[in-house]
């Protein structure tokens, strides 16, 4: 682990040039300046002061990051729409998926919370990750960025702490315990599917480094400006 | 590895060197820039109304944290039972079962990170730039646990989701939602805000 960053000793005194300021970088957390410098993969360059991690990059992350989130989509389809829980107690059956769960409150007043829950555990997760493919799979290919990718990836950031996948499934638990006493309860393939969704999503929170996705997507962007000026100067 | 600096000298900031720094991607900008070009995020040295939305989420958190515990979080019915409980009523409630460990938890979740999420960023907003009880390491790392545990409490809705899907024998058995949840999710989605809308930085700030 080492720090590859540059404390920046003797800022700029006035009207420093563009090309100078993007070398600099702020941290994001307590606003301490640096002088970035390159990080070998699995280095991890961190704030001196703060203690928060600045870069991180991976080896192949971008194909990584893909993988992860393509295979995190598949697990959540699953773990919606099959059955997540058996309950059987003297003779009778209850089964309940992700969707019932979601729908459990969706009469009346409490329809709001249904929204809700819908929100955090269906609906964030699934658009974070498509966020993040939108983001990334253009440029791992090469190619140029799509359109509005710098904000979809910004919103995609923004969303993490309402993706509350993996709190679910510690109140699926708790609600098991809860209900040992009166009944029987199976698991169903959607738990198991649920399980995964937790294991891919802190494997992908593991590769995934802000600062290498947001030096590829202003490399790509001025790419791209550059070649549009060239065609406008011709034209 | 950093460059040789001078013991008990500032720490060189974007703010000190008339600069401003992105919060969103760290992108660093001369002054005047209104939005970052990388991320698109609105960019501001220090944003003077911060603590203000820090304490309207605060109140906003604490106003319906107060229902959350006093209304039934749970209503079941059974042919031999209908009752209703609150979040403290469902930790005793384990407690009486012998399940000490998830009685435990749900403590945690509902009941110790609330309040102490209220306390913790109360007690930030109002020594922000006073350091006699935390210095700003301490101060800094007290916000990160906050941000970091906060969404937590949300367990006990979740409970209460699962348990309201899961047990519907009609006549014998049911358990709806009762008021506290969506109040008690309110409150952590408030509170979640409230932190977020801290900016660290002026913890450091001279």
């Amino acid at each position: 682990m080492s720090a590859s960053v540059h404390q920046q000793d003797s800022p700029p005194a006035s009207g420093p040039a563009p090309a100078a300021l993007e070398r600099l970088r702020a941290c994001p957390h307590c606003d301490a300046l640096y002088q970035i410098a390159p990080v070998a993969p699995r280095e991890r360059a961190i704030c001196t002061r703060c203690g928060a991690v600045l870069i991180a990059p991976r080896a192949r992350a971008f194909s990584r990051i893909i993988a992860l989130a393509v295979t995190a989509l598949i697990l959540m389809a699953a773990a919606i729409f099959m059955p997540f829980l058996d309950l059987s107690a003297s003779g009778m059956h209850s089964r309940a998926s992700v969707l019932d769960a979601v729908l459990a409150f969706s009469d009346g007043m409490m329809l709001p919370l249904s929204v809700a829950v819908g929100a955090l555990i269906v609906v964030i997760p699934a658009l974070r990750l498509s966020l993040i493919v939108y983001t990334l799979a253009p440029m791992m290919r090469g190619g140029p960025a799509l359109p509005r990718a710098g904000q979809a990836f910004r919103l995609a950031d923004a969303l993490k702490p309402w993706s509350m996948a993996e709190i679910f499934l510690i109140g699926v638990a708790v609600a098991l315990v809860k209900v040992a006493g009166i009944a029987t309860v199976t698991p169903g393939p959607a738990f198991w599917a649920f399980c995964g969704l937790v294991v891919v999503t802190v494997l992908h929170d593991d590769v995934m480094d802000a600062e290498s996705v947001w030096q590829a997507i202003e490399r790509r962007e001025s790419a791209r400006r550059t070649a549009a000026d060239a065609a406008a100067s011709r034209a | 590895m950093t460059a040789p600096q001078i013991l008990g000298a500032p720490t060189p900031t974007a703010r000190s060197a008339g600069l401003i720094g992105c919060t969103r991607c760290g992108r660093v900008f001369a002054p005047g820039t209104e939005l970052c070009t990388r991320c698109g995020a609105p960019l501001s040295s220090r944003d003077p109304r911060a603590l203000q939305r820090v304490w309207a989420w605060w109140f906003a958190g604490l106003v319906v944290y107060f229902p959350a515990n006093i209304y039934p979080m749970l209503i079941t019915r059974t042919l031999t039972y209908s009752g209703e409980g609150t979040i403290l009523g469902g930790v005793v409630e384990l407690l009486g079962h012998g399940d000490y460990f998830v009685a435990f938890v749900i403590f945690f979740a509902s009941i110790l990170i609330p309040v102490g999420k209220f306390l913790a960023i109360a007690f930030l907003a109002l020594s922000i730039r006073n350091h006699r009880f935390l210095d700003e390491h301490a101060q800094h790392r007290l916000h990160a646990v906050v941000e970091f545990i906060g969404r937590w409490s949300m367990i006990d809705v979740f409970v209460v989701a699962i348990l309201a899907s899961l047990v519907r024998f009609d006549a014998v058995a049911t358990i709806n939602p009762g008021i506290a949840a969506i109040s008690f999710a309110l409150s952590v989605a408030f509170t979640m805000l409230s932190a977020q809308s801290f900016d660290p930085r002026q913890i450091w700030d001279e």
